[in-house]
């Protein structure tokens, strides 16, 4: 913009100036800009404004966005009906181990992927794709099984109850076989093959091993596909409903379970346990789900916004192209 | 000497590479190969829950039977699911890779709307994308919303009866137009890898073709799309998986719920398998059709 105007002063006329090319090309970028993220924060912004309205500003046509009897009860009742602060421990140390893992194993696929020559490697890339390809709810029944009856192929002598524990996590995670884990593979693979070869062979010549050429040498400088798959890695965790649900129980205390039966809950709290079904599929229930959601989302949010500038940075110097 | 040195590093590299790559080998022959042939096989048998384990009882084809010919809901369900995914992908693609270039220019503001466009990928997943199917209050907000105006139907019948546009082409800009939010909201991994794209094509072609006169309409043609054209076809696989695979799918959910009704968890895998050949075929073809056009660099 400021160039345009520069340009234009010298020679052409006022009216020039308004109406140049650049100006209304902006001023179109602009309102499209500011229209597509009007669209993206629509449902947030609605929530947050909704979860302070009190239940009479709720069905009051008249209260557009901004509550008239302003409300702390909703959130109240949504963290002591979602057990909060247990929710959220479980939910933090199970996400925060997942994506640890996560990053870790698929960092080292990646590398392997990108950075060896040997025979087998376009078989193996070709099976990270199909891991994705794959819908997981295809698998789930049988992994379920594994892992309820876990005997390692029949060599442990007496089958073992996984379910419950942090071990079908670990286990899929530590081999890249987790959540979306063929999309992290793809990203690291990507990322390390677009680093300079000459790094890696000096650091040979150096007498530097294949380990710790990978991890001092080579690491240091995937900072930035580092931070896109971690912060993958945890957003996904920490939404997925159906691992969680099939590997830790129907009862399990983490936030996208007790998110799920938080507004049958309130609702029978609310009306005494006598009309349940009168206010279901109903505004009051839509209200309690999304004060939920938006203290689901929260800590993610803010995670967001701490990373924020690392990660627009990492996207920009990533490299992830096909 | 120096030979020798070569030597041991390319076959250390060699064992290397299978070192590296083996926690996945592990985990896909055990935790994925196994399960996936498992379901396979369960297709074929009925399966009943034991204390102690589980048992098999062989049926042969009546599972795929019951999944294509008795039960005409999954057909259906399958035909509706793969169309509106076909209708949808050149839309995504295309939006993404145009707000991917918007937000490659230099203004004022920019960080902030990457922040923005990228938010969906962040709160839009898992539980959280389940829920908002059902989230009344934002629905009554939209439609009391002056922006969506244009979605109305009103708009729609009046293209349909001025009758320059053909019926279909009016139904489908405007589908779109009305699907305008989970467009938006379903690109953000697309909008990502297109970002990281045009990152990569180094301004002085462009300059180059500015030089010689190219104008910014050819450019995009002839220097941003083929540069780009390989990230097409990542992009199409991953809007494919992503929509195919989405637990709010209403094909996955059926698949899910057939485990309780009619013939029980066999069919249930019978459907799976049917629809995972369904997902390979179809990457396969649109593979085949994309690939013609993209320009391959190295």
């Amino acid at each position: 913009m400021e160039i345009a105007v520069k340009e234009n002063n010298t020679k052409k006329g006022f009216l020039n100036k308004v109406f140049s090319r650049k100006t209304i090309y902006s001023f179109l970028r602009a309102v499209l800009l500011l229209g597509i993220s009007y669209i993206i924060l629509l449902p947030l912004l609605s929530k947050i404004s909704g979860s302070f309205m009190s239940v009479r500003d709720l069905y009051d046509q008249t209260v557009k966005w901004i509550p008239r009897n302003f409300t702390f009860e909703h959130y109240e009742m949504v963290w002591r009906n979602m057990n909060y602060p247990t929710a959220f421990k479980n939910t933090f140390l199970l996400t925060l181990t997942v994506s640890i893992l996560q990053l870790a194993s698929c960092t080292v696929i990646g590398y392997g992927l990108a950075r060896f020559d040997f025979k087998g490697r376009n078989l193996i890339f070709a099976l990270v794709i199909m891991t994705l390809v794959v819908p997981p709810q295809m698998i789930l029944t049988p992994l379920y099984l594994n892992f309820r009856y876990f005997d390692l192929l029949g060599i442990l002598p007496k089958p073992l109850n996984l379910i419950g524990s942090y071990w079908p996590f670990v286990l899929t995670s530590i081999t890249g076989n987790g959540l979306k884990n063929g999309l992290f593979i793809y990203i690291m693979r990507q990322f390390f093959k677009g680093m300079p070869k000459e790094l890696e062979e000096a650091a040979y010549i150096d007498g530097a091993g294949l380990f710790r050429t990978f991890l001092y040498v080579m690491l240091p400088g995937a900072v930035p596909a580092l931070v896109i798959v971690f912060l993958f890695a945890f957003v996904w965790q920490w939404n997925d409903y159906i691992f969680i649900t099939l590997f830790m129980g129907g009862g399990g205390m983490f936030l996208p379970q007790v998110l799920e039966l938080l507004a049958p809950k309130v609702i029978s709290e609310v009306t005494g346990g006598t009309a349940a079904t009168k206010l279901q599929g109903d505004q009051y229930e839509s209200l309690i789900n999304n004060t939920g959601m938006l203290l689901v989302i929260a800590p993610l949010l803010i995670l967001y916004a701490f990373m924020q500038k690392y990660f627009i940075e990492s996207v920009a110097r990533s490299g992830i192209v096909g | 000497m120096k030979k020798k040195f070569r030597i041991t590093v390319e076959n250390r590299k060699k064992i290397g590479g299978y070192f590296f790559t083996l926690p996945f080998t592990l985990g896909f022959l055990f935790l994925f190969l196994y399960p996936f042939l498992q379901t396979v096989m369960f297709s074929f048998n009925k399966l009943n829950l034991g204390r102690e384990g589980y048992s098999l009882e062989f049926v042969g084809i009546a599972n795929y039977k019951y999944a294509l010919l008795e039960n005409t809901e999954f057909v259906e369900t399958l035909v509706e699911t793969v169309l509106s995914m076909l209708a949808e992908l050149p839309v995504i693609l295309a939006f993404s890779l145009f707000a991917a270039i918007i937000l490659n220019q230099n203004f004022k503001g920019r960080t902030l709307a990457r922040v923005i466009f990228f938010l969906p990928v962040i709160y839009g997943a898992g539980v959280v994308l389940k829920m908002e199917q059902t989230d009344y209050v934002t629905e009554l907000m939209r439609h009391s919303d002056t922006l969506f105006m244009f979605s109305g139907d009103a708009l729609r019948n009046l293209l349909t009866q001025m009758r320059v546009i053909p019926d279909w082409m009016v139904n489908y800009v405007m589908n779109a137009v009305e699907n305008i939010p989970t467009i938006i909201r379903s690109s953000g991994i697309q909008i990502l890898v297109f970002l990281a794209g045009l990152q990569s094509i180094s301004p002085e072609v462009y300059e180059a073709a500015k030089v010689e006169g190219a104008t910014a309409w050819e450019s995009f043609w002839l220097i941003t799309f083929p540069m780009i054209s390989p990230l097409i076809i990542t992009n199409t696989v991953y809007t494919i998986v992503d929509s195919l695979t989405s637990a709010t799918n209403p094909l996955v959910d059926q698949i899910k719920n057939a485990t309780f009704s009619g013939r029980g968890y066999g069919a249930s895998t019978a459907m799976s398998t049917i629809y995972f050949l369904v997902i390979a075929i179809l990457l396969g073809i649109v593979f085949k059709l994309i690939n013609k056009y993209v320009v391959y660099t190295d």
